[in-house]
């Protein structure tokens, strides 16, 4: 069966690749402590070595819109383009090809479906800067397959926080027992508190700083349960309108499983916490 | 109210140089030709008869309102990229980086611990 071999769960910035590779002249002060700390968390995925990555993102209504809009999607092709006119433009993103594994994304929705994840698919999917920003973090080459997974944080109502989980704990299940002797691992990316487009968006520190403090704290120590108890889709929004991009890490510590993260570091930016997650597999687990 | 009608408009507009160029340059006639000929469009063969914009939302549109738009519950990623696309770069030259997203923010500080209006459609 395959292994898995890391779980990274992660926010995504997209003006990382931005603000470190302009002239050293005109980057704001974080951007070497940025850069260092990013590196430093990319090693905790290449240590695994890992053959296939299974991504967890959101699309920003840049393929998908309000007029067809699944609530999870599994993207299955042989290749991916990504990056969208609008996010070259607003972030420098460049436009990248990834690698499909369409025999594992067959197997996993497959999976996903048997265990009552009536997953919406795509064969033709544009993937965006919630799946390309960790490509340009951890795993810079992009010279592994991806098997890519969307949730909508996005186009209320939302599912709950709990079926994000759960999802989690499905993937899981289904990489567990893909018949493959590859490793495969496992990231995802969303926010902590965020605001985009509202009265607290790019202030010195996220809208929520309280929440985030607690929500690494919390995430570090695995406890889905006080995650479960504390955060709904209306708490999320008190601490921010995009704060929904939290159920991506609600996520994550599903496949994961409710474990203490073996790597955690953060970095207060301007307008938001960063905040990197990496869990191995316990022996024991799964 | 056509919620979704003026989150199309945004999500059409945003995606295209063209359309954006346009719905910089010259709003009030790009959103009549948008009425027109590009918001009905559902693919290359098919038009909507059942979607329209009301009078408010026309007005907010051409006014670049992007504070009413907030207040219509316009989607509030649509509605700040946009207008980063259409004003960030001037603003950045003249108060540099992030000058536009603050005014954003600033305009909208009324809104600054209330429930803000449902983005759901």
């Amino acid at each position: 069966m395959a292994q898995l071999v890391a779980t990274l769960a992660s926010t995504h910035h997209p003006f990382y690749l931005k603000a470190t590779t302009m002239p050293p002249e005109q980057q704001m002060p974080e951007a070497p402590e940025w850069k260092r700390k990013i590196e430093a968390y990319r090693e905790t995925l290449a240590k695994t070595k890992p053959d296939i990555l299974v991504m967890i993102g959101s699309d920003h209504f840049h393929q998908i819109f309000l007029d067809n809009c699944p609530q999870f999607l599994i993207g299955k092709a042989p290749r991916y383009d990504a990056t969208f006119y609008n996010e070259e433009r607003e972030f420098g993103l460049p436009t990248y090809v990834l690698e499909g594994d369409e025999a594992m994304s067959t197997f996993m929705h497959q999976h996903l479906m048997d265990q009552d994840f009536d997953m919406a698919f795509s064969n033709e999917l544009k993937i965006d800067h919630s799946i390309i920003c960790p490509i340009i973090t951890v795993r810079p080459d992009n010279d592994l397959p991806v098997v890519p997974i969307y949730t909508n944080i996005f186009a209320p109502p939302l599912p709950s926080p709990k079926r994000f989980y759960d999802l989690g704990r499905a993937i899981r299940k289904a990489i567990d027992e893909y018949p493959s002797d590859k490793r495969v691992a496992c990231i995802g990316t969303g926010h902590l508190s965020l605001e985009l487009g509202g009265p607290r968006q790019f202030m010195e520190t996220g809208p929520d700083p309280a929440f985030d403090n607690w929500a690494i704290d919390t995430l570090r120590a695995g406890d889905i349960d006080a995650l479960l108890n504390s955060v709904t889709h209306e708490s999320m929004a008190k601490s921010g309108n995009a704060t929904h991009g939290f159920l991506n890490f609600i996520l994550m510590l599903g496949v994961a499983g409710p474990e203490v993260a073996d790597y955690v570091d953060n970095l207060d930016l301007f307008h938001t916490m960063e905040a990197y997650f990496t869990w191995y597999p316990k022996e024991d687990a799964a | 109210m056509s919620k979704y009608y003026v989150n199309k408009f945004l999500f059409t507009v945003d995606r295209d140089p063209e359309y954006l160029r346009r719905y910089a340059e010259d709003p009030k006639t790009f959103v009549a030709t948008w009425e027109q000929s590009i918001g009905p469009r559902l693919n290359d063969a098919e038009m909507t008869t059942v979607t329209a914009l009301t009078d408010e939302e026309r007005t907010a549109l051409v006014n670049h309102d992007y504070v009413a738009l907030f207040e219509m519950g316009a989607h509030f990623f649509l509605n700040l990229t946009i207008f980063i696309g259409i004003y960030d770069e001037a603003y950045m030259a003249k108060s540099g980086p992030l000058a536009f997203q603050r005014e954003f923010a600033a305009n909208l500080q009324h809104w600054v611990g209330k429930d803000f209006p449902s983005v759901q459609t």
